[in-house]
């Protein structure tokens, strides 16, 4: 019997984005779950996981940089963060996509042949796979500390981070709203082509997926716009002039100032051991 | 004392005609009801009450005043105006647009410029009296339907409006929802205040209205009380309100009743 074929490009694209969205609420789950990141001001997780990403980017000895990922692993781990996640979402992805960038690095970086390629008699040398795992291991590590933060920081408090970093008000609100309104309008989609599917029968033709997709865009666009103005209208209502006004309740604690401490500290001695 | 004030509005949507030369007077303190089928005009009657949109003829005015453009380009007017009149729209997630339940229900009184403390204080006011509390955490976009509509009703009401606009304010809830829903609006204010509800739900009318006012093309088909209007099939017929519903006895004889769809409630003859 002949497997039916999966949808088209654009139903496939759609269908990812559910997945992301249905995957931000796993990271939302997370984030307000128990943990000891969880429990820490989401100043103290933004500021001090990017020291660290900045310290892994500085690093120029590959076992301080690998003493950086083992951190992150750790505070993964100390977070509940699972790492079979980790492993899915970005070790296993970071590997494939700069693993082919990095992959070029391991033949063209000249140096001590420490192995030949069978049949194309192509070197890899020891300089190679230095160069190439600064490259990978830099990227699983900022890859890790990113992720770390989303799953052990609801985004509301990502906002309220970033404002007080002093992040313009408004930009802080559009991030926000646009972040609402694209989970909205990527479900929006994917019940439309969930309802096309239960009305079809069989595959469409390629025609017919690019009627199929320009008909859904146009739907989606117009909804976009209709959604916007109502947004508009419903901010208005609520005494919206213009400018934004959100409310800061952030607050640090005792431990919160410790961990900053811990979080400078540490990327401050692996910036100065990796020197 | 007059509250609302309209005299021969009309408002079009390019050459679709919305109200037609609508003429509306509501008393202070009065619970009314505008009762249409979809595209009858509510909606945008509401909107036209709550200063979002104004008629291309006729005028509006609020406890005396004029509600046009112009008057709300004065900020003083607008701010005043705002926190008289609260609007809940009829999809809630039109209204939800905060990361939050807490900064959603704190942004109308944060626009209105109340300080910080009497905004968390009132906030959390709101979440309790509303039974949302416990999602003061959490994201709107991942709350149920009657959450979000609750949510929703707690971000107007925490601003003390004086006159609450609704529009359809039970729709696409489940029944038990739809109950608790009505009982809010009930005891909001303990019934004294102003309440303007669009609605086609004819099983809500007589507990959120005194007064009915029916909508057919953009003009008041009828207007009384909601005993009358009920009463009347001819007119709830011939508004769209009611249908006839054929069904088949035992006996294989199939015969028609009025019939109103209208959530868990179902009022017919």
């Amino acid at each position: 019997m002949r497997r039916r074929r999966r949808g088209g490009f654009v139903e496939r694209t759609i269908e990812g984005l559910y997945q992301a969205a249905q995957r931000a609420l796993d990271a939302e789950n997370s984030a307000s779950g128990g943990g000891l990141l969880q429990g820490l001001d989401a100043r103290v997780k933004v500021a001090g996981l990017l020291a660290l990403i900045v310290a892994a980017s500085l690093e120029t000895r590959l076992w301080a940089m690998a003493a950086v990922f083992a951190l992150a692993v750790a505070l993964a781990a100390v977070s509940r963060v699972p790492i079979r996640l980790l492993a899915a979402r970005v070790w296993i992805p970071a590997l494939v996509f700069t693993g082919a960038i990095a992959a070029p690095a391991l033949f063209l970086t000249p140096g001590v042949a420490r192995y030949r390629v069978p049949g194309l008699h192509w070197a890899v040398t020891a300089q190679g796979l230095t160069t190439a795992g600064y490259l990978v291991l830099r990227v699983e590590t900022a890859a890790t500390l990113a992720l770390v933060l989303v799953f052990t920081t609801p985004w509301a408090r990502v906002l309220k981070a970033l404002r007080a970093f002093r992040v313009p008000v408004v930009f802080v609100a559009i991030l926000g709203m646009a972040v609402r309104y694209i989970l909205l309008l990527v479900e929006t989609a994917h019940e439309m082509f969930e309802s096309r599917k239960s009305r079809g029968v069989g595959a469409l033709d390629a025609a017919g997926r690019r009627h199929l997709a320009a008909a859904s865009a146009g739907v989606l666009l117009s909804r976009s716009f209709q959604l916007s103005g109502d947004i508009y209208l419903a901010m208005q209502a609520r005494g919206f002039r213009g400018d934004v006004c959100l409310m800061d309740d952030l607050a640090m604690k005792p431990r919160d100032w410790l961990a900053l401490a811990g979080f400078a500290a540490l990327a401050a001695a692996a910036v100065w051991v990796g020197r | 004392m007059t509250l609302y004030e309209i005299e021969r509005l009309s408002y079009r949507y390019d050459r679709l005609t919305a109200i037609d030369g609508l003429s509306l007077s509501i008393a202070e303190g009065s619970r009314v009801a505008l009762v249409g089928a979809n595209g009858s005009g509510k909606s945008t009657l509401l909107r036209i009450l709550d200063g979002l949109s104004f008629g291309q003829e006729g005028a509006v005015r609020f406890r005396g005043e004029a509600l046009t453009e112009e008057r709300f380009a004065d900020d003083a007017f607008a701010f005043s105006f705002r926190r008289q009149v609260g609007l809940v729209f009829q999809d809630a997630d039109v209204q939800l647009f905060n990361p939050t339940v807490f900064d959603e229900v704190a942004f109308g009184p944060l626009q209105l410029g109340l300080p910080g403390r009497e905004v968390r204080d009132l906030v959390s006011e709101a979440l309790e009296r509303f039974g949302v509390a416990n999602l003061k955490d959490r994201v709107p976009h991942r709350l149920s339907g009657g959450e979000k509509k609750r949510v929703a009703l707690a971000s107007v009401l925490v601003m003390e409006p004086e006159v609450l606009l609704l529009d359809e304010p039970t729709a696409a809830l489940d029944p038990r929802s739809q109950s608790r829903m009505i009982d809010l609006l009930v005891e909001w204010g303990g019934g004294n205040k102003s309440v303007i509800t669009a609605t086609h739900n004819l099983a809500d009318l007589e507990d959120i209205a005194d007064r009915c006012i029916v909508l057919a093309g953009g003009r008041i088909a009828a207007e009384g009380a909601p005993e009358e209007i009920l009463g009347d099939r001819e007119l709830l017929e011939s508004a769209n309100l009611i249908h006839a519903h054929r069904h088949r006895h035992r006996s294989g004889e199939v015969h028609s009743h009025p019939h109103v769809h209208s959530g868990e409630a179902e009022r017919g003859e």
